[in-house]
């Protein structure tokens, strides 16, 4: 039977890499990327595909690989994904591709995420290649939003032939991409070069229109022949308890935009100012709440601790963010909730007092559901609170949009090709799902593509 | 994409005008609503209240008074500089109807986005009382502008020097409790004036609105940065506002957030200062030295 092990990552020892936000996977080198692809034993039935939302023809890349053919493998990456630099350093590899290797039943499954990523860096390095376009179909479409799904979208619109405008409220286009994800886990240089590849594609970018505001859905109907909304769920939740207005609590958008977007970490280089602290608090167990801990860690604060009324098994965040972060003295409070945030008398945090939780009965989603263990009450010290527990659909989209069907949830609808309640307007994203991941936002912005094109005959 | 600046000038000692060419902006905008700018690739975003805008020629006007680091460097801006963003219109537009009489208070700057408000009650039908107050005379602000959208003008400065030696907070009980059937208050200005207007009007029936503006980062949602409490409940003043019950906002603490960032400001003003007055300037080409 053959075996063979998983080549390592390099990354930035973790007490050196706690104090810069330089990016902590440094990535294969060649010579690592070559032998990692010499693992995969080319399967007759491959699995691995089907765990893509985008549908990578990862055997075929990885074959390439094996022969050195970096520039054939980067063209089929890219036959179905726009953004392979970005995908491969935050796509949620172990529970989709990965998964379905079958060298996971024995051993570790072929690190496919770390082969895209070494391909996408490749030609980065080397200077993207002009995409190939259809010739022009004389059609406009509008593009709300230039997060994972507007950016997949509008690369498949204009390369059918499409005149494409894209319309994001921010300044710079990748939503969660720039604003959201770190630098050290997504470099902004690296979102930058895709985006600019969106523009090699004849993209039109309007950075600073907030659709809603400035023009409505039902004004750009009138301006366009097709509509894509990729507006994400922008809204940062409240946990609604007392002192959570206190100055020194951030929503993790707030807190992550001011870093990541502004950034506020190279304050006052840059403008935008950030609250150090010495002790951080962040509740919530997901992605977003790694994310924010790290960087207050970055930022110079003494303790970092994550705060989740799950145990460490329910925790969503994916496990190598967990691992990255422990390593970097990142303290687990877990089993634990705030039930209210504690000021002084200027109104600036002090702490949050907590309860103690124990797990019960699975819930209608299958975990198990978090109880308070009476009398359990304690107070941890904390100058800032970030609050990490997800966002919702963005409201503002509705304003102005007659006849956009929305759920409960503030969702908007779709069929399954992806059209809204109305006609030639496609939807997709966090926007539709509620807070998901990159790569399924991604999945959705092409599948509206593909229903926009067909729409447009 | 860059914003052209069409006009500029001080007003009155660090108070500026400024006329950003966007005419998207201007085609949508309406009196209330605010813009985000942000000068440079370091800079950072600052929401400014829409002081007056003009669909035909495609500009938008702001009017800001210099103090923190942004406003002083976008105090030295001219017309041939550009800036980096203008985003708008954000925030819920004012409730503009013909409601009979509505008093309208501006104080310091905020006389500014108090007058596109004077010119749409007046245009829907109301008589517009305005009161405007200043420090002094030579800090106040669009008098004349002021006299043409009112009905009735009246003026307070802290020292005397001009109209009613005074508050603006006096003016207004003075017209509660004489004759005048006031059917609304909107009151625009420092958040201490707005307090103080919520105070004196709350033995009284009158509506009375405020404008808040607390600090923001994106302007449309995202970041929660701006929540202000307002009866007891948490808004956020650039997607639910900016325009707020008076007698409902928790006055405290929205002043105490604003005050977050305080060493923080004074951190970048001193850097700022201390390039400015470096041999080598600070880059941004400005004729300040």
């Amino acid at each position: 039977m053959h075996m063979s092990v998983r080549q390592p990552m390099p990354a930035q020892p973790a007490d050196v890499r706690a104090h810069n936000f330089k990016e902590v996977a440094l990535g294969y080198t060649q010579k690592q990327a070559v032998a990692e692809a010499e693992r995969c034993i080319e399967c007759e039935n491959p699995q691995c595909v089907k765990g893509c939302p985008v549908n990578i023809d990862i055997p075929a890349f990885i074959k390439s690989m094996k022969a050195s053919d970096f520039d054939g493998a980067i063209d089929k990456i890219k036959e179905t994904n726009s953004l392979p630099a970005v995908c491969g350093r935050v796509c949620p590899q172990e529970t989709q591709c990965e998964m379905y290797c079958i060298l996971g039943k024995k051993e570790e499954p072929v690190a496919i995420g770390r082969l895209e990523r070494f391909c996408a860096d490749h030609e980065l390095e080397k200077g993207v290649k002009a995409p190939q376009r259809a010739p022009s179909t004389g059609k406009r479409v509008a593009v709300v939003g230039s997060g994972p799904a507007g950016l997949s979208a509008a690369s498949d619109l204009a390369k059918a032939g499409h005149e494409v405008t894209m319309f994001e409220a921010l300044h710079a286009a990748g939503g969660v991409l720039i604003y959201g994800i770190p630098e050290f886990r997504l470099p902004k240089d690296i979102v930058q070069k895709e985006v600019d590849y969106i523009g090699q594609l004849g993209v039109n970018m309007k950075p600073g229109y907030v659709i809603g505001r400035i023009k409505t859905i039902d004004e750009l109907k009138n301006e366009f022949d097709a509509i894509f909304l990729g507006t994400g769920a922008g809204l940062p939740n409240f946990m609604g308890i007392d002192g959570e207005n206190l100055n020194g609590v951030y929503s993790a958008n707030e807190f992550l935009t001011r870093v990541n977007l502004m950034k506020a970490y190279q304050f006052p280089e840059y403008d935008t100012p950030i609250k150090i602290g010495k002790h951080v608090i962040v509740v919530g167990g997901g992605n977003v709440a790694m994310d924010a801990a790290r960087c207050a860690l970055r930022l110079g604060a003494d303790e970092v601790s994550i705060v989740y009324r799950r145990s460490d098994e329910e925790l969503p965040a994916r496990r190598e963010e967990i691992e990255h972060a422990k390593e970097e003295g990142i303290v687990f409070r877990l089993l634990t909730n705030p039930v209210k945030i504690l000021g002084d008398e200027n109104l600036m945090v002090t702490g949050a007092e907590c309860v103690k939780m124990e797990l019960g009965e699975p819930d209608d989603s299958g975990r198990r559901r978090p109880q308070v263990i009476e009398g359990s009450e304690h107070v941890v010290d904390a100058d800032i609170v970030i609050m990490a527990i997800g966002t919702s659909p963005n409201p503002l989209i509705f304003e102005g949009a007659e006849g956009l069907e929305s759920s409960k949830w503030g969702t908007i609808i779709v069929d399954e090709a992806g059209m809204t309640s109305i006609n030639g307007v496609c939807a997709g994203g966090d926007i539709v799902t509620g807070a998901a991941t990159v790569i399924s936002a991604m999945g959705a912005g092409k599948l509206a593509a593909s229903t926009i094109n067909e729409y447009l005959g | 994409m860059t914003y052209n600046i069409l006009e500029k000038y001080e007003m009155v000692p660090t108070v500026h005008l400024m006329k950003i060419q966007a005419p998207d902006v201007a085609k949508a905008a309406k009196a209330g609503q605010f813009i985000i700018l942000r000068i440079d690739e370091n800079g950072e975003r600052i929401p400014l209240t829409i002081a007056d805008f003009n669909v035909d020629e495609g500009y938008v006007t702001i009017i800001f008074q210099e103090m923190g680091k942004t406003t002083k460097q976008l105090a030295k801006l001219t017309t041939d500089d550009k800036l980096q963003d203008f985003v708008g219109p954000l925030g819920q537009p004012s409730k503009i109807e013909k409601l009979g009489t509505v008093v309208l208070v501006g104080g310091g700057v905020g006389v500014a986005p108090i007058y596109p408000q004077a010119k749409a009650y007046r245009e829907a039908g109301n008589k517009v009382i305005s009161i405007i107050g200043a420090r002094s005379e030579d800090l106040l602000i669009l008098e004349d502008k002021m006299r043409a959208e009112s009905d009735e003008v009246y003026i307070t400065t802290d020292d005397g020097s001009k109209g009613h030696h005074g508050f603006v907070t006096d003016i207004v009980l003075n017209l509660l409790e004489g004759n005048e059937a006031v059917d609304r208050i909107v009151a625009i200005g420092p958040p201490i004036m707005m307090r103080a207007v919520a105070g004196v009007v709350e033995p009284f029936d009158v509506e009375t609105l405020v404008s808040l503006n607390p600090v923001m980062v994106d302007g449309t949602g995202m970041c929660g940065g701006c929540r202000v409490l307002i009866d007891g409940e948490t808004k956020f003043a650039c997607v639910d506002g900016p325009e707020f019950d008076a007698r409902k906002v928790d006055f405290n603490l929205m002043m105490s957030r604003l005050g977050l960032y305080r060493p923080e400001e004074a951190e970048a003003i001193e850097t700022y200062e201390k390039e400015c007055e470096s041999e080598t300037g600070c880059g941004s080409g400005c004729t300040c030295q």
